[in-house]
């Protein structure tokens, strides 16, 4: 039987103060164009915590709204209020610094990461109100330390500071002094993915409604790498998250494929279950700091706030099939493979038209394709234009090649079989995934039959091959009845008695030829 | 423009010489061929990459332009470019190309 959609967790940690210090184009700016009108003006471009939680794509991300609901709101979006906003949704939270820098701070094994004594305990209070947050990981947050100490550590350049409200507040230390896989921004980055991945696993168990004993296996699907000089990605994030999330009945590895990492996760998944391998599965991606204020350039230039301020994560459950929840289809996969070639017809074609045309379905068997969600209002200003648009022209082009849907109705095919996107620019995770729990609620609602999740990876981005990447598959309503039904002892025993019933006729039928 | 490309686009310039070297571009809207093309004739306009303030004036095209497709065998360019020509706003993308080659390419004959 195939696996389904136990639950899933969306969630996203306010960090302005990682973006404006570790955001990639923020470090790469401070080499090229120290004395540049960005450096000087981003500061001014920061949006409060109030602000980043009324935004309306962060609201649908953790559940608050769907996506159909944004797609109403007149873009773009950063100048509205999504009404009655909250910390809290159905599917996450939008976690504040302070809170994130301490649940950070649970997630060092190795005594690198410092927080200054009194902001712990100004914070830790906050951090226990929290409704997922456990004892042991409470326990695991340390006292403090001086803040001179921690300011001999960032000036003698062995640590990276942690800045919240402009102020030095903390700092990760490099866990080697000459390796630099080791450094003190690695390891930074490393536990920030980690500590964001933690959180998404702990809301994926309160809304699968399962213990944390259950999980029995974690893939990590990140864009990051953990490893030393002699092992650079030696790995293995998944198990350390599982760790902290406290699912001591699990095992776990990391799985790598750019920004079609989740999609590939998602599909091992779902084979590990329905092989029997492992009854259930976490797939989880954390988030990633270099991508924040990845085109806060664009956004400082035109008068916007710098949108790309908080780490995206997301964890999803994969389980044995109960009966009820939607489940993966395993027998409609989209494989981009290395002879398809990179032209954009020739990847959607294997990541859409193929798959369906094996299945003997068309687009228009499809209630809505996910693919790239990035949410349009961050990757507009930077002249990248709606992607998940862009895909939808393309889906509805290629339908129109392959005789699905005539000219008139390409227009109308983004809307109807399409999203708007809603999800923070941090590659991995606006891929595909973010619409797996509206497509389990919306399929278990019997509002749609099939929603196909597409993951597409750009693989030139490692130097190691220019070939593209991708893969898709079908999430759909629950068949197990159906499957039960075709196999269930009466049936086989009408079956049995009609075959004989027919091999005694055939019988009598010659005797009488005879 | 991705900081390595322009990297590679400069090399290249050197190695074969300004004049012959053509540069294709893919992107996804006027907008951003009209960026990728600024970049690799009058300059990087994001002052971040190797092409700051170097003016290559090179000769640049987007693969929707009628003066590149004709360069095409028809049938690789219905395999390969048909889908995307029907789905980009092909007329935005030329009247930005129009410009920025008016205005900045050194290399083009009359």
């Amino acid at each position: 039987m195939n696996s389904v959609i136990k639950g899933s967790g969306y969630c996203l940690s306010y960090t302005p103060g990682l973006m404006l210090h570790n955001g990639s184009t923020i470090t790469t700016e401070r080499v090229v164009n120290p004395d540049g009108e960005f450096l000087k003006e981003m500061g001014k471009h920061v949006r409060s915590y109030e602000d980043c939680v009324a935004y309306w794509p962060n609201q649908v991300y953790i559940g608050n709204a769907d996506p159909e609901e944004l797609r109403k709101v007149e873009f773009p979006y950063y100048d509205k209020k999504f009404e009655n906003a909250s910390r809290y949704g159905k599917f996450g939270e939008i976690m504040p610094e302070a809170e994130f820098l301490l649940l950070a701070q649970s997630c060092d094994c190795f005594e690198v990461f410092y927080l200054e004594k009194g902001f712990v305990e100004a914070h830790k209070k906050e951090l226990a109100a929290d409704p997922v947050i456990t004892e042991a990981i409470l326990n695991r947050v340390t006292a403090g330390s001086e803040l001179s100490e921690i300011e001999t550590l960032v000036s003698n350049g062995e640590a990276e500071g942690l800045y919240y409200e402009n102020k030095l507040v903390g700092c990760v230390k490099r866990a080697h002094d000459i390796d630099v896989n080791l450094s003190a921004e690695v390891m930074l980055e490393n536990l920030m993915n980690k500590a964001s991945s933690v959180l998404a696993i702990l809301h994926s168990l309160k809304n699968a409604g399962i213990s944390p004993d259950d999980v029995e296996y974690v893939i990590d699907c990140s864009e990051e790498a953990c490893g030393d000089v002699n092992q650079r990605g030696g790995g293995n994030f998944a198990k350390a998250a599982a760790e902290i999330a406290g699912l001591n009945n699990a095992t776990g590895s990391d799985s790598r494929g750019f920004c079609a990492g989740p999609s590939h996760a998602m599909i091992e998944a779902a084979a590990l279950v329905k092989a029997g391998a492992f009854r259930t599965v976490v797939v989880i991606g954390g988030g990633c700091v270099p991508k924040l204020g990845m085109n806060g350039k664009d956004h400082v230039k035109k008068g916007l706030p710098m949108l790309e301020d908080c780490l995206g994560a997301f964890a999803v459950i994969v389980s044995e099939n109960d009966g009820k929840s939607a489940e993966i289809n395993l027998d409609i996969l989209g494989r981009h493979t290395v002879g398809t070639g990179a032209a954009p017809q020739n990847v959607i074609g294997s990541l859409v038209a193929d798959p369906l045309e094996r299945a003997g379905l068309t687009v228009n068997d499809v209630d809505k394709f996910s693919p790239e969600m990035q949410n349009a209002d961050i990757t507009k200003p930077a002249g990248a234009g709606d992607v998940p648009m862009a895909n939808y022209k393309m889906i509805a082009a290629l339908a129109v090649k392959k005789g699905w849907l005539q000219k008139s109705e390409l227009a109308s095919f983004s809307e109807e079989h399409g999203l708007v996107g809603y999800a923070p620019t941090q590659g991995h995770i606006p891929s595909g995934v973010p619409y797996v729990g509206f497509a389990k609620e919306n399929i278990e609602a019997g509002k749609m039959n099939r929603v196909m999740i597409i993951g597409k990876g750009s693989l030139f981005l490692g130097r190691m091959t220019n070939l593209f990447d991708g893969v898709s598959f079908i999430i759909q309503k629950n068949t197990a009845e159906n499957e039960q039904g075709a196999v269930s002892e009466d049936e086989v025993r009408k079956l049995i008695a009609k075959a004989m019933k027919d091999f005694a006729a055939s019988i009598l039928d010659k005797e009488a030829e005879a | 423009m991705d900081l390595e490309n322009q990297k590679r686009v400069k090399d290249f310039a050197e190695k074969y010489g300004p004049e012959n070297l053509v540069v294709v571009l893919g992107a996804a809207e006027g907008e951003a061929a009209g960026l990728a093309a600024e970049t690799v004739t009058a300059g990087d306009p994001t002052f971040a990459g190797p092409l700051t303030g170097v003016q290559l004036g090179l000769t640049v095209y987007h693969v929707c332009e009628p003066e590149l497709k004709e360069e095409f065998d028809p049938a690789v360019y219905e395999d390969q470019v048909s889908m995307m020509e029907m789905v980009l706003d092909v007329d935005d993308i030329v009247n930005e190309m129009n410009e920025i080659r008016k205005e900045y390419c050194k290399y083009l004959s009359a």
